[in-house]
């Protein structure tokens, strides 16, 4: 349990990897790291997909990266309709990881740019959901 | 190139909004033109596979309920699922049947009843056929997918909206000449004006891509009978060959996807084993269908499959080379964004496009020069999978 709290809607309860949630609430962004391999996985995975372990660790995210692509959705799916528009974007990271989050309302799209210096946060709305979101640098 | 797997009989409903019937009135549709075009009986199909994407109607297991309404029982059949590239999924099941020597003559039949459900309620669970633990809690849907690519595409190689419209523009053309079409009528560059107060097309869905950048969803069935060389030629007077089937699959989440400027990296490894599979080259395929329920799709299709270097698929929209009369005509029944987009019966309908155009009854969407090889580009979700199928007479 606990997984439901995570995103503006969760659509998932149940997963090994809800520790997520709770390092979100301490101001964490962390993905896992396979004990025995090495390999790292964002989002979080509770299995190790290269070696098939279940030993695996915590680690937190990088601050900096650039922004690799995004979009402003001025459309939403059901469910999410009071929030457009809002922009969703992938930031890559030295080493290879990336993530996906959403951008935060304060940037305008004018000030967007693919390639642009970005940075992450986590983020609670005002309904207690717990999220994370990619913010300037 | 072997030929040893061949379609026989293709059929396809009209693709609308709003089908006044059933999944299985609707997916009898298809049979019917298939069997017809076929000259079999039930009684001479030895199996049957049914595709669709689940959760549009309230049907669970429609397999065997589509079976029975279409008199395939007590035949074996079952269900096959990849989302948008179901149908082209179902023939490469279907292929290996008959390849294996276990089937002879087996039924693959796509459909989608779409409209039982509001277009919100549709983009939330395309939006689930993607990463529903990790990305659908940020509100994700399939044109904001199709979007991230878009938006590094265009970034890194110069390709602008006008070339997006261009390729909507073309598939206008052929949608209002092909009578299956959901969408009739043609486009022009004023449709995509944001300064024009009628344009239909222009406003941001989820940008750079906007509403007429987007296929249409659409009621439909298609239907795609195969059979084994021995059947092939004692049923038909002009069987179409399978030459190559390639297929792939990609990580679901965006996090873990290669360079977004690149494309579909499902798009590249399909059409890399169908190519070899089939002993042929890009520059041997003289008509092709691809999956472009998207402008940007097709852009990246182009460069996928080899018609177009990398970063320059641009050019062939801009030369109209994959116009009816150009040097690789591509989508010319209108392609997705015209013709329609039954999720399930996509790829069969594709399918059906290459055969008729391989027997040269494609009609007033006939392209010149007796067409020897046809190629069929299918993808699920966003890049998830990915069929590559090449046809040859």
């Amino acid at each position: 349990m606990g997984f439901e709290k995570f995103g503006r809607k969760s659509f998932t309860g149940m997963t090994k990897t809800a520790k997520f949630v709770d390092l979100l609430a301490e101001g964490k962004i962390e993905g896992t790291v396979c004990k025995q391999c090495g390999a790292k996985y964002f989002p979080p995975r509770a299995d190790c997909a290269a070696c098939l372990s279940k030993d695996m660790d915590w680690f937190e995210m990088p601050k900096k990266g650039k922004l690799e692509t995004y979009t402003i959705a001025y459309y939403a799916p059901y469910g999410f309709e009071k929030d457009c528009p809002y922009t969703m974007g992938v930031v890559e990271y030295d080493g290879g990881l990336k993530l996906f989050a959403r951008l935060s309302g304060d940037l305008k799209p004018e000030d967007i740019k693919v390639g642009m210096d970005v940075s992450i946060r986590p983020i609670k709305y005002e309904d207690g959901q717990l999220s994370f979101e990619i913010t300037k640098a | 190139m072997a030929k040893d797997v061949a379609v026989i009989g293709v059929g396809q409903s009209n693709f609308v909004r709003g089908y006044e019937g059933s999944i299985r009135e609707l997916a009898f549709e298809a049979f019917r033109e298939a069997m017809q075009d076929a000259g079999i009986t039930n009684k001479d199909v030895d199996a049957s596979v049914f595709c669709s994407a689940p959760e549009y109607d309230k049907q669970r297991s429609p397999a065997g309920v589509l079976a029975e309404y279409l008199g395939l029982i007590p035949q074996p059949t079952f269900y096959v699922e990849t989302v948008c590239s179901s149908s082209s999924t179902g023939v490469k099941v279907a292929y290996s049947m008959i390849k294996s020597g276990l089937h002879d003559v087996v039924v693959v039949l796509g459909f989608q009843k779409m409209s039982e459900i509001t277009s919100a309620e549709s983009q939330e669970r395309m939006g689930r056929g993607a990463d529903i633990q990790w990305e659908a809690p940020f509100g994700t849907m399939m044109p904001a997918y199709y979007a991230l690519y878009a938006q590094a595409y265009m970034a890194k190689n110069g390709l602008t909206h006008d070339d997006l419209m261009n390729v909507r523009i073309k598939s206008g053309t052929y949608g209002q000449i092909n009578e299956r079409a959901v969408y009739r009528k043609g486009v022009k560059a004023s449709d995509f004006d944001p300064n024009n107060p009628d344009a239909r097309m222009a406003a941001p869905v989820a940008w750079p891509l906007r509403v007429g950048d987007a296929c249409a969803n659409a009621d439909g069935s298609s239907c795609i009978i195969l059979a084994n060389a021995e059947k092939a030629k004692a049923f038909s007077k002009k069987p179409v060959w399978i030459l190559g089937i390639g297929a792939a699959s990609e990580a679901v989440n965006m996090a873990s996807r290669p360079d977004f400027s690149k494309g579909l990296s499902v798009g590249y490894k399909a059409a890399e084993q169908a190519y070899k599979m089939a002993g042929i080259k890009p520059s041997d395929v003289k008509v092709a269908e691809v999956h472009d329920c998207f402008t940007i799709a097709e852009i990246m299709a182009y460069e996928g499959l080899g018609f177009a270097p990398m970063g320059e698929g641009k050019q062939l929209i801009r030369e109209k080379a994959t116009y009816k009369e150009g040097r690789i005509p591509v989508n010319v029944d209108g392609g997705l964004l015209s013709k329609g987009h039954p999720i399930g019966a996509t790829g069969g309908s594709q399918i059906r496009t290459i055969v008729l155009q391989l027997r040269g009854e494609a009609g007033p969407m006939q392209v010149p020069g007796e067409p020897d090889i046809g190629l069929v580009h299918n993808v699920g979700g966003v890049g998830l999978y990915g069929n590559v199928t090449i046809f040859g007479r």
